[in-house]
């Protein structure tokens, strides 16, 4: 499937970024070049492959991962709002939604 | 040499812990003109945290004193965390890492933070956006990446022992180009909490020293369960350091001679050739082993890793925290201005890949695939390791490449990593260690891989072709040792 620059602005528009012209202009062929790298894996045949997601090793997956639903201490409002580029009573002020 | 051994043995004959702090933050400081291995010193903390140290007169400790660093992608409560990225702005953490938590708890000491590619994508270091770490053996040339500031580190003695991160590779490919013992445990082996996620079914926390002894010492004190890690499993953990027996008559040493066949540097085969030579006279024996799908692991890493990232970096949106443009009409506009200005170009072109392979109507073609591809790798490995103990690999084809060589050619980069991304692809640990050097007089490493929680098997491995073969040659940039 060749990759055009349409394609790259409506990936960026996905991935929240606002690519420029000289982006767009590089990012095409090097996408482009890396995706045909990748479909060398439909030389394999998968069809009766199960995937590999979830835990990767038995000892893992057999692992209790929860927890009482309890009441911990966590960061506090303070510090969760000690690195915020505008902060505004007790919140993350942004620009207007719409 | 400073190693842990070297520096407790100084402190039972009454050397303090500011004594060996004060020389390592002066060796960072004046190398980092050099290097730029560090992005943050903390030499106000460290005296402090010595002073502390010097005090309570504590040694018990299995790092008591000991002077450490830490990549910049791994939070310390009150220093800078950027990922080597713009876009975290002056961000410091509000807490520490696990990892962190037990290194302090051992009686380390953080010197400061290390310089690395942007989010920890990259094989050379050159995608910092506080510039490139240069290698200790020759300026002009990488240190490896992505993990470089702390390869680099221990490689110039600096300190005896750094934390780094490998997703792909990213401690074993800068310990190899920096002639350092790099480890990349077992995935759920050591605690994710605190370090900067990039790609979550791949990230390990791994160590890099100057030696195994001390790499085991580290893994020992990071390793094991963490109630904030639910992806850490329940599996005890040895003393590492107490495995390394130098006995390893019997062990069973898997090479695949597919994997040392094309694109593989000539003296780094032969240094390698040589290295399987040294084990079979050190009493393993050596079987052929067949890794099929290993070819394909760059492909499926590929996939794999810029899809987990496009979702991890969502979270960069200059809200919460770090840098945010300004003068935004409306929201998203800010969103998007504040990733545009934030990211480096290797970071968006990952976050483009894994958007476009995770996009509506590529998903099966790309990421699911590559999945059922990775379940083929681990299905090797798994095969592999009922005939043999450990596999032996070069780390990286080539020794470190100059400066500038492969910056224009991301896919000839992303090569960099053919022997080491398997191993996150099928979660197995690996170890790099100093195999020789180059005629040029630069760091070879030999890469051994063995199934799920064999870190001791490696290790022991390891320590028996170090204490056979050591490498005596330090890089002309280091510290003055003690």
């Amino acid at each position: 499937m060749p990759i055009t620059e349409a394609d790259i602005d409506k990936i960026a528009q996905l991935a929240h970024l606002e690519i420029t012209d000289e982006e767009r202009r590089a990012l095409t062929p090097q996408i482009a070049s890396i995706v045909a790298y990748v479909e060398q894996l439909n030389e394999l045949d998968t069809s009766a492959v199960e995937p590999a997601i979830g835990g990767l090793t038995p000892a893992g997956e057999r692992t209790e991962t929860t927890r009482d639903d309890t009441p911990r201490p966590s960061l506090g409002q303070q510090l969760a709002l000690a690195e915020a580029p505008d902060p505004a009573a007790g919140h993350f002020r942004v620009p207007k939604v719409l | 040499m400073n190693t842990i051994e070297r520096i407790k043995e100084r402190r039972a004959s009454g050397v303090s812990v500011r004594e060996v702090v004060e020389p390592a933050v002066n060796a960072a400081e004046s190398l980092n003109e050099t290097l730029n291995a560090f992005l943050q010193i903390d030499r106000a903390g460290a005296t402090k945290r010595a002073a502390e140290l010097d005090a309570s007169g504590e040694t018990a400790g299995a790092l008591a004193g000991v002077p450490v660093a830490i990549k910049d992608n791994i939070c310390v409560r009150g220093l800078q965390t950027s990922c080597g990225s713009h876009i975290l702005g002056n961000y410091h953490a509000p807490y520490d890492a696990t990892v962190v938590e037990r290194i302090n708890q051992a009686g380390a000491v953080i010197i400061g933070k290390t310089n690395c590619d942007e989010f920890a994508m990259g094989s050379s270091n050159e995608n910092s956006a506080f510039g490139v770490v240069r290698n200790p053996w020759d300026t002009a040339r990488v240190p490896g990446g992505s993990s470089g500031g702390s390869a680099a580190a221990v490689a110039a003695r600096i300190v005896p022992v750094a934390l780094g991160s490998d997703t792909g590779g990213s401690v074993r490919q800068p310990a190899a180009l920096c002639g350092v013992v790099g480890v990349k445990p077992t995935y759920g082996r050591v605690s994710r909490y605190g370090l900067v996620a990039f790609g979550s079914s791949l990230d390990q926390v791994g160590v890099l020293a100057a030696n195994v002894r001390d790499a085991a010492t580290v893994l020992s004190v990071i390793a094991g369960r963490d109630a904030h890690d639910a992806t850490t499993a329940d599996v005890p953990v040895p003393d590492y350091a107490s495995e390394l027996t130098g006995e390893i008559k019997g062990a069973r040493l898997g090479v695949s001679r597919a994997l040392l066949g094309e694109g593989l540097d000539a003296e780094v085969r032969a240094s390698i050739e040589a290295a399987i030579e040294a084990y079979r006279e050190l009493g393993a024996e050596i079987v052929e082993v067949d890794l099929p799908t290993a070819p394909y692991a760059i492909a499926v890493y590929y996939i794999i890793a810029t899809a987990e990232a496009s979702s991890n970096l969502a979270r960069y949106d200059g809200v919460r925290y770090g840098f945010r443009a300004e003068e935004s009409e409306n929201l998203r506009a800010m969103y998007r201005r504040t990733r545009e200005a934030g990211f480096g170009p290797e970071v968006k072109r990952r976050i483009m890949l894994g958007t476009y392979v995770l996009s509506s109507g590529y998903y099966d073609a790309y990421y699911l695939k590559a999945q059922k591809v990775r379940a083929l790798i681990k299905d090797d490995f798994r095969r592999a390791f009922e005939t043999c103990d450990a596999i032996i690999t070069p780390t990286a084809p080539t020794t470190a490449f100059m400066i500038g060589e492969k910056v224009d050619d991301p896919l000839a980069m992303y090569l960099n990593d053919i022997y080491t991304v398997t191993a996150n692809l099928a979660g197995v640990p690996g170890i790099s260690i100093p195999c020789g050097l180059s005629n040029a007089g630069l760091p070879i490493g030999l890469q051994l891989l063995g199934p799920h929680w064999s870190e001791a098997i490696l290790l022991r491995l390891a320590h028996a072709y170090e204490q056979a073969h050591p490498i005596d040659a330090r890089p002309p940039v280091c510290a003055a040792s003690d």
